[in-house]
C-alpha cells in the first residue's frame, strides 16, 4: 500500500513524458514536409549564433523593458527546473528533498534560496507582461492577428507561470522542517507566518497538495506547448542554429532556373532535341511556393517557433502604414496551414489526401505579398531569427513563375527590363546621356 | 563631363582600376542622374581611373527577382556577367544600394565575382588612402538627418561609411528616433518603387519623412536614388521643400568640395 503515491507518480510521469514525446514526433514530421536545404556549412558560425542569440538573449534586450523581464523569467525557469530534477526524484522513490542530504545542508540551502527568488522575479516579471498585454494593451498584442485563441494563449501561459512559481513557494512555505531550519526559505518564509493558523497535519496535507499539483502542472505545461506559441522555449535553439548566415539582402538564386536559364543562354543546345532517355517522366519542378510543402523545412520551423511577440509587426513599414500585410500574421498562416496538412495527414493513414486547400489564397494573399517593401525590418527585429521575408519572396516566386499573376506595373516593368535593360521605358542606348546633360 | 567607357578603355588597351555601375536610375532618373554626375566629380577630383559600361550596362535585375521573376533577374544577371568577365572587371563601384546588394551578394553563385563598394564605401576609402579630402567649411553647422538605405543597412550592415563622411562635412548630423538596424524603409524597396502601394493609411514614404522632420533638418541625406525621389516625394507631400533638401552624400561632398 505505501507505494501506491510512488505507482501513481511514475504512471502520471510516464503519460506526460510519452504524449509530449508523441506530439513532437509529430511536430518533427510536419517540419520534414519541408523541402531540403542545406545548412550544414560555417557550425562554428551557427554554434556562435545560438549561443549568443537563444542562450544569451542578445536580440531580446534590444527592447529593454520586455528584454530584461524576458531574461528573467527565461533563467528562471531555466534553473528552477533543475529543482523538478529532485521533484522527480523523490516520486519515484518516496524520498523528501532527496539533494538536502547530499549536497549538504548549507549548500542546498543555497540553492533553494535561489530559486526562490527567482521564482519571485519570475513571478513579478510575468504580472507585468500580463499588464503590458492586458491593462496598458501594446498595440503589438492587440494587432488583428491577435484575436481569439492567439490572445488567449499568451494569457493561459502567463497564468501558467504565476501558478507553478505560487506552488514552488507553498510547498516550501508549508514545509515545517524545512522553515524550521531556516536556510533557503528568503521568500517563503515570509508566506510561512500566514499557514500559522493550520495544524501540523494541514500544513503537511497543504505541503503534499502543493508539491503534487506543482509536478502535474509541469507536466501539464510540457504538453501544453505543441498546442500553443510557446514552443519557442524549445525551438529558439535549433532555429538560431539553422537560420540563414549570409547578409539578410542577399536571396537564393534559384537553382531550377539557373539550369533553365543555362539551356537558353548555350548556343549549342538544340531547342528541337527530343528530351534525352527518361526525361520525360520528370515533373517539372514548381518555382516559387503555394504551399506548406513547397516551403523548406527551415522555413517550417520559423513557424513553430515564432512565440507571436510581434516585434516584426511592430517595425513593419507595411504594418505601420495599415497594409493588410503583417509578418507575424505570415509566421502564424504558415503555421496553422501546416497544422492543418499535419492532421491531414494522420486522419488518412499517412498520406495527404488533397483537400482543395493551399497556403496561398486560403490563409495568405496576394495583397499581402505585394504590400512588402523587402526592407528585412522584421528578420533584423526577431529575437530568433526568424525569416518571414522568405516565405513572402518564395510566394511572389510562385504569383509571377507559375501564374503570371503580378500587379500590372510589375508586368510593365518586366517587360521595361527585358525589353531594353531598365525598369522604366527608355532606349538602352540613352544610357550614357547624362555625362553630356548639365 | 569625361566619362570613358570600358569599351573605349580597351580599344586603347587599358585597365581602369574602377569600375563605375551606374544603374537604371543613375542613367535615367533625372534626380538621380545628379547623383551620378556629382559622384564622377569626385572621381575626377580624387583623379580615380575609372569606367563606365555606357550602352552596355542593363538592369541587375533586383527589382525583377524581388518581384518574384527569377527567370528574368538570372537572365539579366547572365548577360550582365558575361560582359563584366569579358572586361576583366574586378571591382565596381555604385551609387545604388540595390546594384551594390544584387552585384556583390547575388551575382557570386552565378559566375560574377567583384569586389564591389558603395560609393560611400569607396570614397571613404579614397580619403584613406589620401586621394581626397573634404572641406568641412561650406556646410558647416548645417542642421542634418541621415535615412539609411534599408539595401545598404540592414541588408549589408554598412552603418558607418555613409556616417563617416557626413562627420567630415562638419554638419550637425541628428540621428532619427528610428536609424541604422532600426530605420524605417522610404517605401521604395522589394519592387514597390515600381507600382502603387497596397491600401493602408498612410504612404511609407510620408511616414519616413515626419520621422525625419522630427528632427528639424535643412537637409535630409541618403545614399540610394530610390529613397532620394521617396523622401523627396515625402517632404513636397509635407509642403517643406522650400526649407528642407533630399540630397545624396556624394551631392553633399560635391557641394563641400565646390566641384
Amino acid at each position: 500500500m505505501q507505494y501506491i503515491p510512488n505507482i501513481i507518480f511514475a504512471l502520471i510521469l510516464i503519460a506526460g513524458i510519452g504524449f509530449f514525446v508523441k506530439n513532437i514526433r509529430k511536430l518533427i514530421r510536419n517540419i520534414k514536409l519541408g523541402k531540403e536545404v542545406d545548412r550544414s556549412d560555417n557550425k562554428a558560425a551557427r554554434w556562435k549564433n545560438m549561443a549568443k542569440i537563444a542562450l544569451g538573449q542578445y536580440k531580446m534586450v534590444r527592447r529593454p523593458v520586455s528584454g530584461i523581464l524576458h531574461v528573467a523569467v527565461y533563467l528562471g525557469f531555466i534553473i528552477i527546473n533543475i529543482e523538478v530534477l529532485e521533484i522527480i526524484i523523490d516520486g519515484l522513490l518516496g524520498t523528501h528533498r532527496v539533494f538536502q542530504p547530499l549536497l549538504g545542508a548549507t549548500f542546498y540551502g543555497f540553492l533553494i534560496g535561489t530559486f526562490e527568488i527567482l521564482a519571485a522575479l519570475v513571478f513579478v516579471s510575468v504580472i507585468v507582461f500580463w499588464i503590458r498585454r492586458n491593462v496598458i494593451k501594446l498595440k503589438r498584442f492587440w494587432n488583428k492577428e491577435m484575436k481569439g485563441w492567439p490572445k488567449n494563449d499568451g494569457n493561459i501561459i502567463l497564468y501558467f507561470e504565476m501558478v507553478l512559481m505560487s506552488l514552488f513557494i507553498v510547498m516550501n512555505a508549508s514545509d515545517i522542517a524545512f522553515q524550521e531550519a531556516g536556510i533557503g526559505n528568503p521568500i517563503s518564509q515570509f508566506v510561512y507566518p500566514m499557514l500559522k493558523g493550520f495544524t501540523p497535519e494541514m500544513l503537511h496535507i497543504i505541503e503534499q497538495s502543493a508539491w503534487w499539483i506543482h509536478i502535474v502542472g509541469i507536466l501539464i505545461f510540457l504538453n501544453y506547448l505543441y498546442y500553443s506559441k510557446h514552443l519557442h522555449i524549445l525551438l529558439a535553439f535549433p532555429n538560431t542554429f539553422y537560420a540563414k548566415l549570409q547578409p539578410k539582402g542577399q536571396l537564393d538564386n534559384l537553382e531550377a532556373v539557373t539550369k533553365e536559364v543555362q539551356l537558353m543562354m548555350d548556343p549549342s543546345v538544340d531547342p528541337y532535341a527530343a528530351p534525352a532517355e527518361g526525361v520525360e517522366d520528370e515533373v517539372p519542378e514548381k518555382f516559387g511556393a503555394s504551399d506548406v510543402t513547397d516551403l523548406n523545412w527551415v522555413q517550417l520551423m520559423n513557424a513553430y517557433t515564432c512565440t507571436e511577440c510581434g516585434r516584426c509587426t511592430s517595425s513593419c513599414p507595411a504594418s505601420l502604414t495599415g497594409k493588410e500585410l503583417s509578418p507575424r500574421a505570415i509566421m502564424m498562416k504558415t503555421r496553422d496551414r501546416m497544422e492543418e496538412v499535419g492532421a491531414n495527414i494522420d486522419a488518412n493513414g499517412g498520406t495527404f489526401k488533397d483537400d482543395g486547400k493551399q497556403l496561398l489564397n486560403d490563409y495568405i494573399i496576394p495583397e499581402e505579398l505585394w504590400a512588402c517593401t523587402s526592407c528585412n525590418a522584421c528578420v533584423q527585429e526577431c529575437p530568433i531569427n526568424i525569416d518571414p521575408l522568405s516565405i513572402i519572396m518564395d510566394m511572389r516566386r510562385y504569383l509571377v513563375m507559375e501564374e503570371s499573376a503580378a500587379p500590372q506595373e510589375l508586368n510593365m516593368m518586366m517587360t521595361n527590363i527585358e525589353n531594353n535593360g531598365a525598369p522604366w521605358q527608355y532606349n538602352q542606348m540613352d544610357r550614357l546621356n547624362w555625362k553630356d546633360e548639365e | 563631363m569625361i566619362v570613358p567607357t570600358m569599351a573605349e578603355m580597351m580599344a586603347q588597351g587599358k585597365q581602369p582600376e574602377v569600375l563605375f555601375w551606374v544603374g537604371a536610375a543613375g542613367s535615367f532618373d533625372d534626380r538621380a542622374k545628379k547623383i551620378t554626375r556629382a559622384f564622377v566629380k569626385i572621381l575626377h577630383q580624387a583623379n580615380v581611373d575609372f569606367a563606365v559600361l555606357g550602352t552596355e550596362e542593363s538592369s541587375t535585375g533586383d527589382a525583377a527577382k524581388r518581384a518574384g521573376n527569377e527567370f528574368l533577374f538570372q537572365m539579366q544577371a547572365v548577360t550582365n556577367i558575361e560582359v563584366l568577365n569579358a572586361y576583366e572587371v574586378k571591382t565596381i563601384v555604385t551609387c545604388d544600394p540595390h546594384s551594390f546588394n544584387t552585384l556583390k551578394n547575388e551575382y557570386p553563385s552565378l559566375g560574377g565575382k567583384y569586389t564591389v563598394f558603395h560609393h560611400t564605401q569607396y570614397i571613404k576609402k579614397l580619403i584613406a588612402d589620401g586621394r581626397l579630402s573634404v572641406n568641412d567649411s561650406i556646410l558647416k553647422n548645417k542642421r542634418l538627418t541621415y535615412h539609411d538605405p534599408c539595401y545598404l543597412g540592414r541588408a549589408n550592415d554598412e552603418y558607418e561609411s555613409p556616417r563617416d563622411l557626413i562627420k567630415r562635412l562638419g554638419v550637425r548630423l541628428t540621428e532619427m528616433k528610428r536609424s541604422k538596424s532600426t530605420a524605417l524603409c522610404c517605401g521604395a524597396g522589394g519592387a514597390q518603387m515600381f507600382k502603387e502601394p497596397e491600401k493602408g493609411d498612410k504612404d511609407i514614404n510620408v511616414l519616413r519623412t515626419e520621422d525625419a522632420l522630427e528632427t528639424n533638418p535643412e537637409i535630409i541625406a541618403t545614399g540610394c536614388p530610390y529613397c532620394n525621389t521617396m523622401m523627396t516625394d515625402g517632404v513636397k507631400f509635407k509642403e517643406k521643400e522650400a526649407d528642407v533638401l533630399v540630397l545624396d552624400i556624394a551631392e553633399l561632398i560635391a557641394q563641400a568640395n565646390e566641384l
